[in-house]
């Protein structure tokens, strides 16, 4: 039977992280070195984690799927990170930086979490410099600051439009200063298949060598998953290629429970789709919004071309709807009032994208200016869809981009198996329904150098927890147990390909389970999904053999996974019977059409425990609100 | 959305193994102009699975030109023929109906091949690993804004460290050589005040080891830059040499 435990230490809000650090046990440093960790994923959270955790003398092992560390999908974060620095002088704080993502996350996170978020948030930004990441900077050589979604202050700090790889590069030299020094060893090619578990602790982990096909052994003292989120469930999301959640799926089939899996995020700016080829969707960062002016025709079916739509033909309907945060309303809001703009008819060519304009801001800053800030955004534009938007306005459509939930972590980042630790989107700890722009790098590097590294050394201190052997039983029984997992798929030999299933669990996924919910759609999504998931296991077709880089099978084992998470997204949203930020239920809007929540029956975390396929326990974890006022969000 | 679709000629290389002989196999495609050029080989690979033939191993990921993963030489050309994209962003609109296109790994004697187009560039991880970082730990380090660093020199170390590591400048320089690799990270390191306590310690290891993997010497050809995805400029090259000549004479 689950317990959950959120291990909230008590006391003033601003004061619970500095006593908690303080009343944790320490590894002494020489005893360090007789620990082993396991870290999976070199993403942010992964690689500042693996890093750190070497730097203080542990022994680390880190995996991952990419054929080096310096590719997870971290990389691709555009817009920036946040941090309460206030060095703009423009009335920032950790308070607000809390504050806002609190109400950003529409009330449904734990508030000592994200105070401790916002409290290490300008250490970040002090690391991150100091490893030498270029972020831009103002003429008088101090930092500089833009604005992104659900905030009123400039605290977004970044490198151009590619923040997201000068962060993850800065962690990866870190990692490769730790590797170079014998405390971290690197396994690339690895992918993670299923957690061990021995006496209700994990131990280890069963990975697939990506290149010879061997099924891998790894033990450890403590096992810290960075693996990412499950956006990918969708098929078309801007996830990378290779963003899966086989590694969270697996441990949360061993035992660990899963938080709120459908609170999804759909990203208002990405580039419309192109046609049944479509391989995944591109993402056009956030921090346009600053200068650019979303827009659509008053005109049902309007097929003019937009410079031919006249001002007064035009909708700039988030200026309209949100008249204080305009064009810079959060996520979800934007998301949701593209997609009644395209349903009306209003899209550009009356289909499915938006306008997004920067004409008023060429004009009013120069072309210059515009292309010193975005001129890369700009040029990926052009290179994917052929048009300049320099000229002509961007068209975007919302596409599913972040996973709020996750594994169920406590405040020490444990789920509830202990020794398993979640970081980073992996889990669901930090950004409740619904995360503001430019905090998910936050969060992943505020788990992986601020948090785990105090966290696990407690647990370590205080659980004393051994070392496994690999020739134990559970790990030989997991190894056989997967092993033969990709023999039965590979032997299915049948008619439809693995993209074709997952295509279509996408579409299920995006009608029923996506920006809008309803009851009767997720109740017919739950019965598509195991039904799709049994053709799945009747009548997919998988070829070449497992002993072998077979990029077939590991797509074919990733989708096995998606086709049960998929499951318990629809559940989840079925049960939570409110809208907040990216969940969305069409019987629960006010009159404005605006999310309609409900505190007094669902201010808690639905964290799901697994008995067996179709078949789920709901425990709850209370969210009590110590300090800050529960209110209806308003963005007006 | 495009209802013409381009016919097309694909040659890909196909080898089972570093040990297997390999050759160029003819594929015949139909493929929409909007595609981008790994979708076509995606839907490819669909129906190759479809008619039960192992697929074409490829590597991918982002498929935004950030992550480095891609690396297809086509037509002769890292990345094919447009200028300062990664493969994955190169649209199938550039291609004309009826051409046959040529697929490739990238080949370097210090990138084996693993299989098909996929090649082994850990390689470029070893040259970061002997000193491509500043060495701190995590903690303890001053205020984010308590040096101020020129916003033309903050810019200039940006450029360079926009690298994303996918070695086009090592398959395309006939000497195989990872210059412009190394010299983006030592320029990065050597504009910017935190790097400069190991200035000179790190440009001699990183070059070492360039050495030791087997990477080629840069004869000035400055293919490197023309074929970089992110357009990394060869006067980090220039700056790289001085760097290690002025290592050289500190000693």
């Amino acid at each position: 039977m689950v317990k959950l435990d959120a291990k909230i230490p008590s006391g003033k809000l601003e004061e619970k992280w500095t006593n908690h650090k303080f009343n944790m046990k320490l590894v002494n440093p020489a005893n360090k070195r007789k620990y082993e960790i396991l870290v999976v994923g070199t993403g942010l959270a992964g690689a500042s984690a693996a890093a750190t955790l070497g730097e203080l003398g542990y022994k680390v092992k880190v995996l991952t799927f990419h054929d080096s560390p310096r590719r997870a999908h971290s990389i691709a974060a555009q817009g920036g990170i946040n941090a309460a620095k206030n060095y703009q002088n423009d009335g920032d704080s950790v308070y607000r930086l809390f504050y806002d993502t609190i109400k950003g996350g529409d009330f449904r996170a734990r508030e000592a979490n994200v105070y401790r978020l916002a409290e290490v948030s300008n250490n970040i930004i002090d690391q991150c410099v100091a490893q030498g990441v270029p972020f831009a900077r103002e003429y008088g050589g101090l930092l500089d600051n833009r604005s992104f979604g659900g905030a009123q202050v400039s605290r977004t700090f970044y490198a151009k439009g590619q923040t997201g790889q000068q962060l993850l590069l800065g962690a990866y030299s870190a990692l490769s200063r730790q590797i170079s020094l014998g405390n971290v060893t690197m396994f690339t090619r690895r992918e993670m298949l299923d957690l061990v578990v021995e006496n209700d602790v994990a131990k280890g982990i069963i990975a697939r060598n990506l290149v010879t096909g061997e099924i891998e052994k790894y033990s450890a003292h403590a096992v810290v998953l960075a693996t990412g989120g499950y956006s990918n469930v969708f098929f078309l999301s801007t996830n990378a290629m290779n963003c899966n959640t086989t590694a969270i799926w697996r441990a949360h089939k061993k035992g660990a429970v899963f938080a709120n899996p459908c609170y999804t995020q759909i990203h208002p700016t990405c580039l419309p789709v192109h046609g049944e080829s479509q391989s995944k969707l591109t993402l056009m960062s956030e921090s346009l919004r600053n200068d650019g002016r979303i827009w659509v025709s008053k005109i049902k079916g309007d097929k003019r071309k937009p410079n031919d739509i006249p001002e007064s033909d035009r909708d700039y309907y988030l200026e309209r709807k949100y008249p204080s945060f305009g064009n810079l309303s959060p996520r979800d809001i934007s998301s949701r009032s593209a997609k009644e703009a395209c349903d009306d008819g209003r899209g550009a060519d009356g289909g499915e994208a938006v306008y997004l304009d920067f004409s008023d801001a060429i004009n009013r800053l120069g072309k210059a200016a515009i292309e010193e800030k975005y001129g890369n955004l700009f040029e990926i534009y052009e290179v994917i869809t052929g048009d300049n938007p320099y000229q002509t306005p961007m068209k975007i459509y919302p596409a599913p981009h972040y996973t709020m939930g996750g594994l169920w972590v406590d405040y020490n980042l444990m789920s509830n198996v202990p020794g398993l630790f979640v970081l980073g989107e992996a889990n669901f700890s930090d950004h409740g329904a619904n995360r503001l722009g430019a905090s998910a790098l936050m969060q992943g590097l505020a788990d992986g150098y601020f948090v785990i590294p105090y966290t696990i050394g407690n647990y370590l201190a205080s659980d004393k927890p051994s070392l496994a052997s690999t020739d134990d039983e559970a790990f030989k029984s997991a190894a056989k147990e997967n092993d033969e997992r990709l023999k039965k798929i590979l032997s299915i030999n049948g008619k439809r390909t693995v993209d074709d299933i997952h295509k279509q669990l996408g579409r299920i996924m995006w009608n029923k389970v996506g920006m809008a919910r309803n009851e009767a759609g997720l109740k017919e999504a739950i019965k598509e999904i195991a039904a799709l998931r049994e053709e799945f296991w009747k009548d997919v077709k998988v070829v070449g053999k497992a002993e072998d880089l077979n990029q077939n099978l590991e797509r074919a084992v990733r989708l096995a996974d998606y086709l049960e998470l998929g499951e318990l997204m629809a559940l989840d949203a079925l049960n939570r019977n409110e809208s907040c930020g990216g969940h969305f239920r069409t019987e629960y809007q006010t009159e404005e059409g605006e999310a309609l929540r409900n505190d007094d029956e669902y201010a808690f975390v639905s964290a799901w425990e697994f008995n067996e396929l179709g078949k789920w326990t709901m425990h709850k974890e209370p969210l009590n609100y110590e300090f800050v006022k529960l209110a209806q969000r308003s963005y007006k | 959305m495009s209802e013409i679709k381009l016919n097309l000629t694909l040659k890909v290389w196909r080898q089972q193994g570093p040990k297997s002989p390999g050759s160029f196999v003819s594929y015949k495609v139909s493929v929409s102009p909007d595609a981008s050029f790994l979708e076509m080989l995606d839907e490819l690979n669909n129906s190759l699975e479809q008619e039960g033939k192992e697929p074409i191993a490829f590597e991918s990921d982002c498929r935004e030109g950030i992550c480095g993963t891609c690396d297809l030489m086509i037509n002769g050309e890292a990345h094919g023929p447009l200028p300062r994209i990664a493969t994955c962003q190169l649209h199938m609109r550039n291609f004309k109906d009826g051409e046959t296109i040529y697929v490739e790994p990238f080949r370097a004697k210090a990138f084996p091949l693993v299989k098909d187009l996929i090649v082994d560039r850990s390689a470029l991880d070893k040259i970061i690993q002997a000193g491509g970082y500043v060495s701190i730990n995590t903690g303890g380090v001053p205020d984010a804004n308590a040096i101020p660093i020129p916003k033309d020199k903050a810019a200039e170390a940006f450029d360079a460290a926009a690298c994303i590591g996918c070695g086009a400048c090592v398959a395309t320089c006939k000497n195989a050589s990872a210059m412009l690799f190394v010299s983006a990270k030592v320029s990065q390191l050597a504009l910017l005040p935190q790097g400069h306590p190991e200035r000179a310690k790190r440009v001699e290891a990183m070059v070492k080891v360039m050495d030791e993997l087997g990477f080629g010497s840069c004869t000035n050809t400055y293919a490197c830059e023309a074929e970089c995805p992110k357009g990394i400029s060869i006067t980090n090259i220039a700056r790289l040499n001085r760097e290690f000549y002025k290592a050289k004479f500190s000693h």
